[in-house]
């Protein structure tokens, strides 16, 4: 777990690792968000709006890649994913529990 | 913070438990009996029952399953007496289940329909029983018992990315607190484990419990695999979703922090007896009810329940706490919300104040405090099941 969250943070970042930030507000496309992580201060330039609770991109992410949050891996981008972006369903995919792919060699 | 010499006021039961409430419980053995259960418990104050859609066309670990369930409620130790009502002629045996109840030492009586003559006089003859039985439990006292002996689930439903941020970390606060005081903590939901499994099977106790919390994993998702369907869209489920978590991993990773930081001391099996101290893993389904069902099966005192979405969930005879990291929600539906700790998001409380406050809310709870549930009558139950209807 990441430190105490700062009074005003627009997002939290749980690990050093991490390739996203979770929204702690609505936020706009077209804004600059910053949250603090490990004493040091961030900023993130938005390009689409990401509600409360979701997940922005703080690093860009090509297709493929591992997604890291709590430092663990959540899933797998479908698509290049920008930082700055909004990353949820349609751009990232589970990589357990997936029955649907079961016997495709799609285990990971 | 009290000494692990700490009290509360609760009831002793001559099997050595404590209660921290005093249920005069009415089971039904079979479905065919709830219409009758239901109207006695309406008879006789503050008796609950605990209609069920099971006890007949079933075999094997199923019937087993539906039998232990029943008989874990009966003997929560929460439940002072016990009525069981059968129809007569269901698969799961009344004259077990008052057995196997009776070993906790309490008072357990029951009765078949058909041999009473159908519903009328099976209301009037269990409200009879009912009432004696209440006036028994009326008269006795609560006393001093050790806090230590308190046993309590962690759970989390309709969650969002808040539960995982807050609630659930704020809620391991709290689970470790009460392990340090000789309690019990049991977490369940095999499902939520997904993708964290191997965080969690650091922490095993022994190498037998690592591999069997690795094995319950496996099966469960062998079991999506056979449905041929993704996991997503089930679980996490729509409302999940929407909250912003993406997988089951993003969910699971979220989930395990509810239970502290003590070691894993065993994996047991759904609706099984949970040991004294320390921290266990039942092996259960994430839906709610039926996941509460089997850790107050199990003998849980009180549960702890998180959730970022909302939900009114509670239980037949254990106190379900509801916590949220979520303020909108809370102000949204604080008439189901006991413990608010979003101020870790707006950094108005540490982690540490967060699990403070819901570790004073548990004692205070155990102490007799009502929950929002229990004071809204929500006593939800529901058996996990695992065969075929025949």
């Amino acid at each position: 777990m990441a430190g105490q969250v700062q009074a005003g943070a627009d997002a939290i970042r749980m690990h050093a690792d991490d390739h996203v930030a979770t929204a702690l507000r609505d936020l706009k496309a077209g804004e600059t968000i910053s949250f603090t992580f490990a004493g040091e201060r961030f900023q993130v330039a938005m390009s689409e709006d990401v509600a409360f609770g979701h997940k922005v991109a703080i690093v860009d992410i090509p297709e493929g890649t591992h997604v890291k949050k709590y430092g663990e891996t959540i899933g797998r981008a479908t698509t290049d994913i920008a930082v700055g972006r909004h990353v949820h369903v349609h751009n990232i995919e589970g990589i357990r529990g997936r029955g649907d792919q079961a016997g495709k060699g799609a285990s990971a | 913070m009290t000494t692990s010499t700490a009290t509360i006021m609760g009831y002793e039961r001559p099997n050595g438990d404590i209660g921290i409430r005093n249920h005069l419980l009415i089971i039904p053995t079979v479905i065919c009996s709830n219409q009758v259960c239901s109207r006695i418990a309406q008879l006789v104050p503050d008796a609950v029952a605990i209609p069920h859609q099971h006890g007949c066309s079933q075999i094997g670990s199923d019937k087993d399953r539906t039998f232990d369930v029943l008989a874990g409620t009966g003997k929560n130790p929460n439940v002072g007496a016990v009525l069981i009502v059968s129809l007569g002629c269901e698969v799961v045996d009344p004259v077990a289940l008052a057995e196997e109840i009776k070993k906790t030492g309490k008072p357990v009586e029951w009765f078949d329909i058909q041999s009473v003559g159908g519903s009328v006089k099976a209301i009037q003859h269990g409200a009879d029983i009912a009432r004696r039985l209440k006036s028994q439990l009326d008269a006795e006292k609560k006393v001093p018992v050790p806090l230590s002996k308190l046993k309590v689930g962690v759970k989390c439903g309709g969650s969002d990315a808040t539960s995982g941020l807050a609630s659930n970390p704020a809620l391991g606060g709290a689970a470790d607190a009460l392990i340090a005081h000789g309690g019990g903590i049991v977490i369940g939901e095999t499902t939520e484990i997904i993708g964290a499994e191997h965080v969690l099977a650091e922490r095993c106790a022994t190498p037998e419990t690592k591999e069997k919390l690795y094995e319950i994993v496996d099966r469960f998702e062998k079991e999506v695999e056979r449905m041929g369907a993704d996991m997503r869209g089930g679980n996490p489920s729509p409302g999940n979703i929407a909250g912003g978590l993406s997988t089951i991993e993003e969910k699971s990773l979220g989930c395990i922090s509810k239970c502290g930081t003590a070691p894993i001391r065993g994996v047991i099996e759904y609706a099984e007896d949970i040991p004294e101290g320390g921290l266990y893993f039942m092996d259960s389904p994430g839906n709610d009810i039926e996941c509460v069902s089997g850790m107050a099966a199990g003998g849980a005192h009180i549960v702890c329940f998180t959730t970022g979405r909302g939900t009114p969930t509670g239980s037949a005879v254990v106190p379900v706490i509801k916590i949220t990291g979520n303020r909108r929600m809370f102000e949204r539906m604080s008439d189901n919300m006991d413990v608010d700790v979003s101020g870790m998001l707006t950094g108005e409380i540490s982690l540490e104040e967060a699990g403070d406050a819901i570790w004073k809310e548990i004692v205070e709870v155990a102490d007799g405090k009502l929950t929002k549930a229990e004071i809204l009558g929500h006593q939800e139950f529901s058996i996990n099941r695992i065969g075929p209807s025949l």
